[in-house]
């Protein structure tokens, strides 16, 4: 399915941000990965959708190295793979049916999607998704009258209206309160269920990923030290990823 | 805390930091607008005398004298036609422009020409453009509309690129992540967060070349300008009065304009919402848009 080979990446020649990174996603579950601020979870889940430019590695997905492709290959390959992120990147200017079909721009040509000219069935799924996501009644709003937890659930519609298979989701509850949190975590939980696609999901709270994923890897210094169940997960092994022990009590 | 006031000079008897170079810049501006006065012969006795010259011209200026009406209409018209033609060519051809110079989405080799572009455009002021131009196709209004196109390009290329500089590469990073082609990027990650601020520069810019039309007349290229200037040197003073309230109102109906377009793209008023005066109802809610 997804199978990270030898990844590594540094922004600074010299001081790598991920080195020799291996790691193999199944074909559903959620996954989530922990680490403290700065050992490259972020980079690690940009650079499967090259965001960011892996330094060397290969990225095998349905049997592609999407770390090779560039051009019009990268962009129908991204097309497959769906991203929920931290501060939820929506287009704040446009309605939340907009941003939903912008999940479609790879599908649609240029000058269709300027012209909003979108195929009834893309815009029936969308419709679709905003009862799925709780959101129906909110199309035609501009998304910067939304609150947080209403953004988040936007932004996961638009990456499930990729079709994708393979959902990424970077902090998607890290700017979002406790409650809200886990309706979020619900929701993701539901849709990669459904739709049976594997999530990827980079976390800091670290009981939410006990509780909602079933399978943790712990990342420190810019490589896996942990990779298995939540129950697995005791305090010797926190401490192992996180470092120190004072935060535990 | 003693070591660090100390180290900083602060005392507590003078908290306040002293530098000496602004006072000195202070005292060298003042010493060059000495100079400077002494220099291009600015006296208080020219001044008077001027001020009196002054006071009889104005006293001949009124009453207006609209006898001539068609020779004003026909001016005023060509000044319109001037101000929509160079600003509807300046606005077509500076989004493009600007977008290359924007170094957040472009690599170096497409913003340093269209930089430079800019850069050109803006160098000079219109009526000297417009010199250039009369001499290059002739008197007349081509001129005109090439001059302020040129200006145009040079400013909402400008204040365009910075605003694509200025924006938030989130959604940018986001509609990327779908698999969308560049120009999709564009117009649903770049555009919709610059479009509003863009509507404001053109409308802006309109205005502007509605003044800028009845300027470049005097150098032969086209618009109102050439009568006001022929009216001055035969001293028709009169009619100089009636071409200047025409020029107002002018300027006036165009602000009334440009308003209106801002209101109805920036704020989504309608042109009900703008004869009520809806349109401040809206403006308080999309606070942030401007």
């Amino acid at each position: 399915m997804l199978a990270l080979r030898n990844l590594s990446k540094s922004y600074v020649a010299g001081t790598p941000v991920l080195q020799d990174v291996n790691l193999e996603v199944g074909a559903r579950g959620i996954t989530a990965i922990i680490g403290a601020s700065g050992t490259g979870k972020s980079t690690l889940i940009r650079c499967i959708n090259r965001l960011v430019e892996p330094t060397s590695g290969a990225i095998l997905f349905h049997n592609q190295d999407l770390a090779r492709l560039s051009g019009p290959a990268l962009r129908r390959a991204r097309r497959h793979i769906g991203m929920v992120f931290q501060e939820y990147n929506l287009v704040e200017r446009l309605t939340v049916m907009e941003n939903l079909l912008t999940g479609r721009l790879g599908y649609v040509s240029a000058w269709r999607a300027w012209r909003r000219k979108f195929s009834p069935e893309d815009i029936g799924r969308a419709f679709e998704l905003l009862d799925v996501v709780g959101l129906s009644g909110f199309a035609q709003q501009r998304a910067d009258a939304l609150s947080g937890g209403q953004r988040q659930r936007v932004g996961i519609a638009r990456a499930v209206m990729q079709e994708p298979r393979l959902l990424l989701a970077d902090e998607p509850t890290s700017s979002l309160d406790p409650k809200t949190s886990v309706e979020i975590m619900e929701l993701l939980t539901t849709v990669g269920r459904s739709r049976s696609i594997p999530v990827l999901v980079n976390m800091h709270d670290v009981e939410l990923a006990k509780r909602f994923a079933e399978r943790i890897v712990g990342m420190r210094g810019g490589k896996i030290v942990f990779d298995g169940v939540a129950a697995d997960l005791d305090d010797a092994k926190l401490t192992m990823i996180y470092g120190g022990e004072g935060w535990l009590q | 805390m003693t070591d660090r006031a100390a180290a900083s000079s602060l005392t507590p008897a003078d908290p306040f930091r002293r530098d000496v170079w602004p006072r000195l810049a202070a005292i060298a501006l003042v010493a060059y607008v000495i100079y400077a006065c002494s220099r291009l012969d600015v006296s208080w006795e020219r001044v008077e005398a001027g001020l009196a010259n002054a006071s009889h011209f104005f006293a001949r200026l009124f009453p207006p004298n609209f006898e001539r009406r068609d020779l004003l209409v026909k001016g005023l018209l060509e000044s319109l036609e001037i101000a929509v033609l160079a600003s509807t060519l300046g606005i077509v051809l500076s989004l493009p422009i600007g977008l290359c110079a924007a170094r957040n989405l472009m690599p170096a080799w497409v913003t340093w020409p269209a930089r430079a572009i800019i850069v050109m455009a803006r160098s000079f002021h219109p009526v000297i453009v417009a010199i250039v131009f009369v001499k290059a196709v002739g008197f007349g209004a081509l001129a005109g509309v090439l001059a302020l196109t040129v200006a145009s390009i040079g400013f909402i290329g400008k204040l365009f690129t910075e605003a694509i500089e200025e924006i938030s590469l989130k959604p940018v990073e986001a509609v990327r992540s779908t698999g969308a082609s560049f120009l999709s990027v564009l117009t649903y990650g770049v555009l919709p967060q610059v479009f509003s601020r863009f509507i404001g520069f053109a409308t802006y810019q309109l205005d502007s070349n509605l003044r800028n039309s009845t300027m470049v007349g005097i150098v032969g290229a086209g618009g109102i300008g050439g009568t006001l200037f022929a009216a001055f040197q035969r001293f028709d003073y009169d009619f100089v009065c009636a071409i200047l309230i025409a020029i107002i109102t002018l300027i006036m109906v165009g602000e009334v304009l440009a308003t209106a377009v801002r209101a109805i793209f920036i704020e989504n008023a309608t042109l009900i919402d703008l004869v009520r005066g809806g349109g401040k109802m809206r403006r308080v809610r999309h606070a942030e848009d401007d």
